[in-house]
């Protein structure tokens, strides 16, 4: 076999295997909190009988070691079970509001991933001098700025000065691509300045160190520009380090954006997540906890497989 | 007389060096050099590390490493003066008019693309040709150069060819764009001399084919007489001699050239067989988790007041047989005997007597010291661990050791950074020396160092050995030193020991043929000496 193909599988094998590990964290962490489902149904004062029917019923009654494996099993057809707060399916629940999620995420990454890069690389060319400079102090600022502040400000700026976007990023089925990427316009801007500074600097940082190689002065010894010495000599050797800080902040737009999520309204998962955490809705929590740990597992095995593809002497052994 | 094509006249070149801790220096680098090549010529560059021969090479291209500057002087490429041109006039001259070769081809080559991508760079960025000529271009090139399957080469990555081959891609590299002046940058130094040869010979013939002028930089007089037309020898920056090479070969006029042509001065008489103090007897060793031997069946022994030279190859097992000496490296079979008693395979197992009395000197002596050390503190350490010296008698036997490497007073407060190569060298001597040890390993202790200071430290080791009666193991890729040192020689080859004996017997023929090879390789101070080699082997495998 292909020494690459090999190392992917092994990576992704190894994901499938910490994945595994986290849905046992997971289920016992919910396990260790006191009371369980039928407790928070009947609520605190319940009848020994009624807690004991209910438990029976719902399978409670169960050593603890089958009911996991019940639920795993249910996460692997598909059935997460169903909300206790409302008897809704949540796996239904999840599926539109896990879309809203991914929407809005990929939004902000389409932007800030290749503006970022791209600031990464003019900010190296420049390295000290004042397009450096600038660069750094504007995403540094943004980043700095905690996300509410930023998205009243940009709510303030682009529905009341210029009133071109709406303060609710309201969206529901049926809705049209280009109505629903006009409702999330400014949560997309308030998560592009969260991010931007993050993958930037690492960039920057990344190529400037490729800059210290011997084959960078060979390039600049070729008479190339300072541009075709970044991009054609230095970046391709800095793709692994970069990719991987683009994917934690990809990661991040999926799981950490609940605040943006809250002061614009926006229907996603980590909202629901909040709710169900103060409603101690169990199942529910359980299956948005294994959603998030998928999406920041996979996409980790994305970037180890993007590393592990870039470079040419695996991509090519001997 | 037609106009040269680089003339080089006046030259000061100047740099600002920020020592930490003390105030910018101010520092000169190259000061008033003029020199001049016409077309179809080669210059050579030569002189130790820090004599500026760089720095001139690569002013041919008006460029300055980090914030080296070019401050007064001319310097005219083909009638134009280019140091003051501006910086995008120079990129278009850059890698079209003038190219340039660089000492670590496995360095200079981008690991995450093509060779023919990279070999044809330079051409389609300045429009010399279309990509479809310039391909053709490099492969002929690389038929010219000697490299296997021409057409196919250039398809493969850097990481994916050997030294010497990335050597001669790079030599193409140069020559693709057609260029009037090529700068070779110690082209051959990182190399094995039996690949050097090889490489050198290739240089010559590519040079002489496709007319190109070319400036040689080397510290090997020996290297350079072989390509070079002119030598002009560079000392500190300043021009101490320039002539013809056959001049500055046969008729040095001034010191220091003289001091440079006859380097290898030393006599030493070889010792007659004694009672060995180390004792490898048929050592086989491999790396953990692998399946292939890195020593073979190897038996060689060493006396007191002897120096047994391990010969090789990168890749041989020269060093790899200390580690297995040393306990590092835990032979699969096999004895080592050590002043009559056996030394436990691994580290752990041996007593602190079996490791004072074997010590080490590296070739790197810089990452061999702390650089957060004093030398005194440096020197000291193996006094407290193996003796219990403390306070005064420390102080005096450390000041003893110092003597003994000619390094007097003050040093002891001072840091390895203070120190030159050399010195820095001697330090490790001293520090091995401080445990009075019986053997002492020397892993390409001179490999680093320019050839007069190596001479230094090769006097000053058998000096060592007379008055103490040390034992050397004296690794080294380098055939003039073991000429030099050694009682006995141990050729090494993949692994395996391929000749041993006495160095007269070694040294003498009939050869084996790897032995002859290598010793044919070494690279001697007389024109023509390349060809004859050449010559000769293409005689031997015509009647083979």
């Amino acid at each position: 076999m292909h020494p690459v193909l090999k190392l992917v599988a092994q990576r992704v094998a190894l994901g499938l295997l910490l994945l595994l590990a986290v849905s046992a964290v997971i289920f016992l962490g919910v396990e260790a909190l006191p009371g369980d489902t039928a407790q928070a149904i009947l609520g605190q004062s319940a009848t020994p009988q009624a807690l004991a029917n209910l438990r029976e019923k719902m399978g409670l009654d169960q050593p603890a070691l089958i009911r996991y494996f019940h639920w795993l099993g249910g996460i692997l057809t598909g059935d997460l079970g169903k909300a206790l707060t409302n008897g809704q399916d949540i796996a239904q629940a999840i599926g539109q509001r896990l879309g809203n999620t991914l929407f809005l995420a990929a939004c902000a990454g389409v932007i800030s991933v290749p503006l970022a890069i791209l600031l990464g690389l003019v900010a190296a060319r420049y390295n000290g001098r004042w397009p450096d400079k600038l660069i750094s102090g504007i995403t540094l600022s943004t980043i700095s700025l905690p996300e509410f502040v930023a998205a009243y400000f940009v709510i303030y700026l682009l529905t009341q000065l210029i009133p071109i976007f709406n303060p609710v990023a309201m969206v529901f089925p049926g809705m049209g691509f280009w109505e629903r990427l006009h409702a999330v316009a400014l949560p997309v801007i308030v998560l592009v300045l969260v991010v931007l500074a993050h993958m930037m600097r690492m960039t920057r940082a990344a190529i400037l160190n490729v800059m210290q190689s011997a084959y960078i002065e060979t390039a600049e010894l070729k008479g190339l520009s300072p541009m075709q010495v970044i991009w054609r000599h230095a970046f391709p050797n800095a793709i692994a380090p970069i990719v991987s800080v683009v994917v934690l902040n990809l990661a991040y737009l999926v799981v950490g954006v609940v605040v943006v999520e809250v002061v614009f309204g926006y229907n996603a998962l980590g909202q629901y997540l909040v709710d169900h955490v103060s409603k101690r809705d169990l199942p529910v929590v359980q299956a948005v906890g294994m959603i998030f740990a998928a999406v920041y597992i996979g996409l980790n095995i994305l970037a180890d497989v993007i590393a592990i593809v870039a470079n040419p002497r695996l991509r090519h052994p001997r | 007389m037609p106009e040269p094509l680089l003339d080089i006249r006046n030259l000061r070149i100047e740099a600002t060096s920020y020592p930490p801790g003390e105030p910018p220096r101010h520092v000169v680098l190259v000061d008033d050099v003029s020199v001049s090549v016409e077309k179809g010529k080669v210059l050579g560059l030569i002189g130790e590390s820090g004599a500026g021969k760089s720095t001139i090479g690569l002013s041919a291209m008006s460029f300055g490493r980090g914030g080296v500057r070019l401050t007064a002087g001319q310097i005219l490429l083909n009638g134009r003066d280019i140091r003051t041109a501006p910086v995008s006039e120079l990129r278009k001259l850059r890698g079209s008019e003038v190219t340039y070769v660089a000492q670590s081809a496995a360095a200079a080559f981008n690991p995450a693309r093509k060779l023919m991508e990279q070999v044809i760079e330079t051409s389609l960025a300045h429009g010399v040709m279309p990509k479809a000529e310039a391909e053709a271009r490099a492969r002929s090139l690389f038929r010219q150069l000697g490299l296997p399957n021409p057409d196919t080469f250039g398809d493969r990555y850097p990481h994916q060819v050997s030294g010497g081959q990335l050597q001669r891609a790079m030599t193409a590299m140069a020559l693709c764009p057609k260029p009037d002046l090529v700068i070779f940058d110690e082209p051959t130094t990182a190399l094995d001399v039996t690949t050097q040869i090889d490489v050198l010979a290739a240089i010559k013939r590519a040079i002489h084919e496709t007319g190109v002028a070319a400036l040689y930089i080397t510290h090997d007089l020996a290297v350079v007489a072989q390509v070079a037309d002119d030598i002009l020898v560079l000392r500190h920056g300043k021009k101490v001699e320039y002539g013809t090479t056959d001049h500055i070969i046969n008729r040095p006029e001034q010191a220091y050239t003289q001091a440079l042509v006859s380097v290898r001065s030393i006599e030493h008489e070889e010792k007659p067989a004694a009672k060995p103090v180390l004792t490898v007897a048929n050592v086989t060793a491999r790396y953990r988790g692998t399946h292939f031997d890195v020593l073979k069946n190897v038996s060689v022994d060493v006396a007191p007041g002897q120096t047994l030279a391990i010969v090789g190859e990168s890749g041989s097992g020269k060093s790899t047989l200390a580690r297995a000496i040393t306990g590092l490296l835990p032979p699969t079979s096999g004895r080592i005997t050590f002043d009559g008693r056996d030394l436990s395979r691994d580290l752990a197992g041996r007593t602190k007597d079996d490791l004072r009395e074997l010590q080490m000197i590296y070739q790197m002596a810089d990452v061999a010291m702390n650089p957060r050390q004093t030398i005194g503190t440096i020197i000291g350490r193996p006094l407290e661990f193996y003796f219990g010296l403390r306070g005064e008698a420390k102080r005096k036997r450390i000041q003893e050791l110092l003597d003994q490497i000619e390094m007097g007073k003050g040093f002891e407060s001072r840091y390895p950074a203070e120190l030159s190569g050399g010195q820095k060298q001697r330090v490790c001597i001293a520090r091995a020396l401080a445990a009075k040890p019986k053997l002492i390993i020397c892993d390409e202790v001179t490999s680093a160092l320019d050839p007069l200071v190596a001479d230094g430290i090769l006097k000053l080791l058998l000096e060592l050995q007379a008055q103490q009666q040390v034992a050397y193991l004296f690794i080294t890729h380098d055939l003039a030193t073991v000429k030099a040192i050694a009682d006995k020689i141990a050729v090494m080859f993949k692994g395996e020991v391929r000749r041993y004996g006495s160095k007269t017997d070694v040294l003498t023929p009939p050869f084996d043929d790897y032995t002859d090879l290598l010793l044919s390789s070494v690279p001697e101070m007389r024109l023509g000496w390349l060809e004859e080699v050449l010559a000769h082997r293409k005689m031997e495998s015509a009647g083979n």
